[in-house]
């Protein structure tokens, strides 16, 4: 099968900032918070983006800023697919009030809309990388959950799931021999719409002043940091808004393109 | 005078996507020239890909989803229908041609009554009025044998049973006063009591009603009560094509001859022997419900030995296999295997006891992990009741291959690259890796055509020769239960209501069950139906 124009462009962009945020330290012309110029420079042979409300480099802020969003996104994402989806296959597995018990959980976690349950636990905690990461991927793995065990479930009916029980295999392999492996391509999928939602999510707390703390970067902090200048007519808050949408944009292109694959296979072969 | 439908060279192409390799573009029908004359009934006849449904379905200039009709010409009352436009396409279909699909369940909207459903087509061609359309409809639900033609059409779908609703599809079918009617395996999925009666609805109804038709199946016993011609596909290409009655009783081609004398399997009942498993006064229900779908159910089961348990759907045949293996906890009564009485529940049972009592099912692709090997699949068990690994594991898994007679080069392979009987021979593999003394077939053979079917039967009691393992062999199939049973048991709502050595319970005098059960089996003879039909009729009328 041919990959097709729009997953080529969306690995590419993917491929791009992934590479921006891992080699941040080499790519950026000016250290992260050092201030050059005057406030508010249109982009320029030395600032090519520009500079921000105190005259630092907005491309220098904006590599070092999606290295910073990438990773919080990354690793929230890893933290609630691994909890999300163990926790889902489990309660397939076991059923009965094991399942009864998760599944009324995370109903209890999901009724309380995600961005004030992080507002109030972010305003009495002490805001690091480490707590933001964590409320993320706690918050998230609800959804991860929820996919996770509905996919499971169609698996577990599955007679070669009935035939290892029948052999007397524990939880263990049946969760991580027999349904893993089929409930992978799904998840996968799924995964990057979660990490653009965690990118979304980490912007937006930054922007309303509860995610990463100043002087660190990151696109929704620039946002927040530049917002005044739209009065005047400047662009310096549209350049990480755009860099948020282009990445968001590109993932799901890829996203898509591994989630058509999948379901076409299914739809095939079930190989 | 010219026949009603002609088809003559007909070609039809399709593109297959396998995943990971480039497109190709496929033969599925080659060649192939027949005809219909009005008022008869062909038989389209043929194992799964043999392109007997593409055939059928090219009558109404259709191909299923990337599907090609590339060559030849399908003459429809003189006029070629391949490459009509869309809007003739329109009022061909459902005015000259209608269609009869296999699983009615599927096929009726569930949120319309049926009498809607059935008299939709002739309103929408403009065929007749609503009353007159109406009047019809309740004619032909009288003349296929539905229950109070009058109101049967106010029911909603799943208000009737599978056989009703299979009848209700041909009224819908028929309504519309066509030329041809292509009726796509219209018993396959019902039960063989079922069968019988819809058999004759239909038979009755085509004859009375005039209408050509196209009558697409694998069972050649089944075609053989309403055909007038039989055309034999294989691979998308002609076998053999003429005279019902030529076709089965002297067919020139060897693969009819092998598609006629299938499941000749001569058996012989093996001399009593102490059981390998008994059930004795067996009670289970499902949870959180208050029916026992098994009533007090007593069996035993010779070591070495094949017991076959037979009985419609719903019957608690596989309910029965459940209770074996511990998924189904029994709530009264108790089960002996090998010497040890059961755990009621999975975990209460050892090692031991879950090696020795292995299961095949159904359907082998959903048996069979798709993400696991061949090798990996039959290694497993080895691994695990054994603790094989490495190049000792490896040899043995050959060995079972061989057993099995695959040989060499299947061990990497994945289930998908693998043909239905091969699949359910891995599965076959799996379960003697576990060295069992009991294997309880779930209707293994039920999803296979004929000839494969008949293969895993002989390979089932090579292993049995070879191995001295017992079969718990569950299935609706009669001529299966003749080619491998030494002990039968006939189960009826939840019961056994008969049971007893092979040779026992197939000979009269029948309790009125098994009575009805056997003599609805269809036999590969002329006008059996006919004189099944007849000698009922006889029956009910002396009583």
């Amino acid at each position: 099968m041919r990959m097709p124009l729009s997953a080529i462009i969306g690995l590419v962009l993917t491929g791009g900032f992934l590479f921006c945020a891992v080699f941040a330290q080499f790519i950026a012309p000016h250290p992260v918070d050092a201030v050059l110029g005057g406030v508010w420079e249109p982009p320029s042979a030395t600032f090519w983006l520009g500079t921000d409300t105190i005259g630092r480099d907005i491309l220098s802020r904006m590599i070092y800023g999606g290295q910073i969003t990438i990773f919080v996104a990354l690793a929230a994402s890893c933290l609630s697919f691994g909890l999300g989806s163990f926790l889902g296959f489990l309660a397939a597995v076991r059923g009965g009030w094991v399942d009864q018990a998760l599944s009324r959980t995370v109903d209890l976690v999901m009724a309380i809309p995600s961005l004030i349950v992080a507002l109030v636990v972010l305003s009495v905690l002490p805001i690091n990388l480490t707590v933001l990461i964590l409320v993320m991927g706690l918050l998230d793995s609800t959804r991860v959950f929820r996919l996770s065990r509905a996919v499971a479930m169609d698996i577990v009916v599955m007679d070669y799931v009935e035939a290892a029980k029948l052999r007397g295999e524990g939880q263990s392999w049946i969760i991580f021999r027999e349904i893993l492996p089929n409930a992978l391509s799904p998840l996968v999928a799924e995964f990057g719409l979660r990490f653009i939602f965690a990118v979304l999510f980490i912007s937006t707390l930054s922007f309303l002043g509860l995610g990463i703390q100043p002087p660190l970067a990151d696109w929704g902090g620039m946002v927040k940091e530049n917002k005044d200048g739209l009065i005047y007519g400047k662009a310096a808050a549209l350049m990480p808004a755009l860099a948020i949408a282009l990445l968001a944009i590109s993932v799901n292109l890829v996203a898509d393109w591994i989630l058509s694959r999948t379901t076409s296979l299914k739809g095939g072969r079930g190989g | 005078m010219a026949d009603l439908l002609d088809i003559r060279n007909l070609r039809i192409e399709a593109t297959s996507y396998p995943p990971g390799e480039k497109p190709r573009d496929g033969v599925l029908v080659d060649d192939v020239s027949v005809s219909v004359a009005k008022g008869k009934v062909l038989g389209l006849i043929g194992e799964s890909g043999a392109g007997k449904s593409t055939i059928g379905l090219s009558a109404m200039a259709y191909g299923r989803g990337g599907v090609r009709l590339t060559g030849g010409e399908i003459l429809l009352n003189g006029r070629n229908i391949r490459g009509l436009g869309a809007a003739g396409l329109r009022a061909l279909r459902g005015r000259e041609v209608t269609y009869v699909a296999q699983s009615a369940a599927a096929a009726f909207n569930p949120a319309k009554r049926l009498l809607e459903q059935v008299i939709e087509t002739s309103l929408s061609h403009g065929i007749m009025g609503r009353d007159e359309a109406e009047k019809r409809a309740v004619m032909l639900f009288g003349k296929l044998g539905l229950p109070n033609p009058e109101t049967f059409g106010n029911r909603y779908p799943h208000q009737v049973s599978g056989g009703q609703l299979q009848r209700a599809m041909t009224a819908m079918a028929l309504c519309p006063k066509p030329d041809l009617v292509i009726f796509d395996e219209p018993t396959t999925a019902l039960d063989v009591t079922t069968q019988i009666d819809v058999l004759a609805a239909i038979k009755e109804a085509i004859r009375d009603t005039g209408v050509a038709a196209l009558y697409i199946t694998h069972d050649l016993a089944v075609v053989a009560q309403v055909a007038d011609d039989i055309l034999v596909l294989r691979h998308g290409k002609k076998v053999e094509y003429g005279p019902v009655g030529q076709i089965i009783n002297a067919p020139q081609e060897a693969y009819t001859q092998a598609l006629v004398s299938v499941r000749s399997i001569d058996h012989e009942e093996k001399a009593e022997a102490p059981p390998v498993l008994s059930v004795q006064n067996v009670t289970a229900r499902y949870r959180g419900t208050n029916f026992d779908v098994l009533k007090n159910v007593t069996v035993d089961l010779p070591a070495g030995q094949t017991l076959a348990v037979v009985g419609e759907s719903g019957s608690g045949k596989s309910t029965l296999a459940r209770a074996i293996t511990g998924l189904l906890p029994v709530s009264q009564g108790r089960i002996t295997f090998a010497g040890r009485e059961l755990g009621r529940e999975l975990k209460d049972r050892s090692r031991d006891d879950l090696r020795e009592l292995q299961m095949i099912y159904q359907m082998a692709d959903v048996a069979m992990n798709p993400r696991q090997t061949v090798g990996t699949i039959i290694g497993r068990p080895l691994e695990f009741y054994f603790g094989l690994g490495g190049e000792e594991k490896r040899r043995r898994v050959q060995d079972l291959l061989d057993q099995i007679e695959m040989g060499k080069g299947f061990a990497d392979r994945y289930p998908a690259e693998l043909s239905g009987g091969q699949k359910q021979r891995v599965c076959i593999a799996r379960a003697l890796a576990a060295k069992p003394k009991l294997i309880i077939c779930d209707e293994v053979t039920s999803a296979l055509d004929p000839l494969v079917a008949d293969g895993i039967l002989k390979l089932l009691l090579n292993l049995q020769a070879q191995e001295g393992v017992a079969y718990l062999f569950i299935t609706h199939d009669l001529a299966t239960v003749r080619a491998i049973a030494d002990r039968i048991a006939v189960m009826y709502r939840g019961q056994v209501v008969r049971y007893g050595g092979k040779t026992d319970v197939l000979t009269p005098p029948f309790d009125d069950y098994t009575d009805l059960l056997l003599s609805s089996v269809p036999e590969m003879e002329l006008g059996w139906l006919e004189d099944v039909l007849a000698r009922r009729r006889m029956e009910s009328a002396g009583n």
